[in-house]
């Protein structure tokens, strides 16, 4: 049987959770210098946001973090059904947050309010600058929710085989890790485009 | 060589969210109260404190060693230094 590596996995997944940062980074470089450029077209853009929204995603993906701590803490100490409840719940609250995040942005697709747009190209360069920054940071933060579910799908079918375990748990550690990733860019999405003021 | 596992009970899973759910109300709140430009900052720091939260409790970097910490913090501080440069230049133009 060959050596498992469990501390090597997990550096690795940090490795690369680190570029993850600084690939978000990047964009939050563009934000803080349009921001500091165009206050007011940004708080202007902050009001055309449903804060709603904003406010429910933000706590769909904390209990969805919690639930893959759960899991986590649940492998460890073999409760396999709670291992599964937790991965379902991250799942589930994945899937909502999709959801609210289509309604969203259909929603503003309606009024007009999509990259390219007439209203956009006619409005201040602020306004137009904000939601370009929306929507390719809520974008790609969408699409990171979208592999993260598949990671979390993945660990379902083998927690349900078997395959994690007390004594095999990586894969399920550092799909939990992404999650927990994910989470955490939304924490600074959220402020920065719902609460600006 | 047996693992030791790190455990965190599901109490402290479940209060450490509570802290999360409470943080996220009072950062609302306090978009209601017109600070100026100090609003941003007070949003940015609990922001960093849900996170640091996430951080140390769900994540596990409480049990983590010296390699994982500093890299971690090595990463931040390469992008405090990205932004707050970039700022620094297109502040001065």
């Amino acid at each position: 049987m060959a050596p498992s590596d469990p501390s090597g996995k997990k550096m690795g997944m940090w490795l690369f959770l680190y570029t993850e940062i600084i690939l978000f980074g990047g964009l939050f470089v563009l934000y803080a210098v349009y921001f500091a450029r165009y206050t007011p077209d940004f708080i202007d853009g902050a009001a055309l946001l449903d804060r709603g929204f904003g406010i429910v995603n933000t706590v769909i993906l904390l209990v969805s973090s919690f639930f893959v701590a759960a899991g986590i803490t649940a492998v460890r100490k073999g409760h396999t059904r709670i291992v599964l409840a937790g991965l379902w719940g991250a799942l589930a609250c994945g899937a909502i947050f999709l959801v609210n995040k289509y309604v969203e942005w259909g929603h503003k697709f309606e009024n007009g309010i999509y990259p390219g747009s007439e209203t956009l190209v006619d409005s201040p360069g602020g306004l137009n600058l904000f939601f370009g920054l929306y929507y390719v940071i809520t974008g790609l933060h969408g699409l990171h929710i979208l592999i993260g579910m598949s990671l979390l799908a993945v660990c379902l079918v083998l927690v349900y085989r078997r395959k994690i375990t007390a004594q095999q748990d990586a894969l399920l550690e550092n799909s939990g890790l992404y999650w927990h990733l994910v989470d955490l860019i939304w924490i600074f999405i959220f402020p920065l485009f719902y609460l600006v003021v | 060589m047996e693992k030791t596992a790190h455990i965190f009970e599901y109490k402290t899973l479940a209060l450490t969210l509570a802290g999360l759910l409470i943080m996220t109300g009072v950062t609302v709140g306090a978009a209601y109260i017109d600070l100026g430009w100090v609003n941003v900052w007070i949003a940015l720091a609990i922001a960093s404190i849900k996170a640091s939260l996430v951080l140390v409790v769900f994540m596990h970097m409480k049990f983590e060693g010296r390699a994982l910490r500093w890299s971690f913090l090595s990463t931040v501080g390469f992008l405090a230094v990205m932004i707050g440069f970039t700022f620094w230049d297109v502040a001065f133009r």
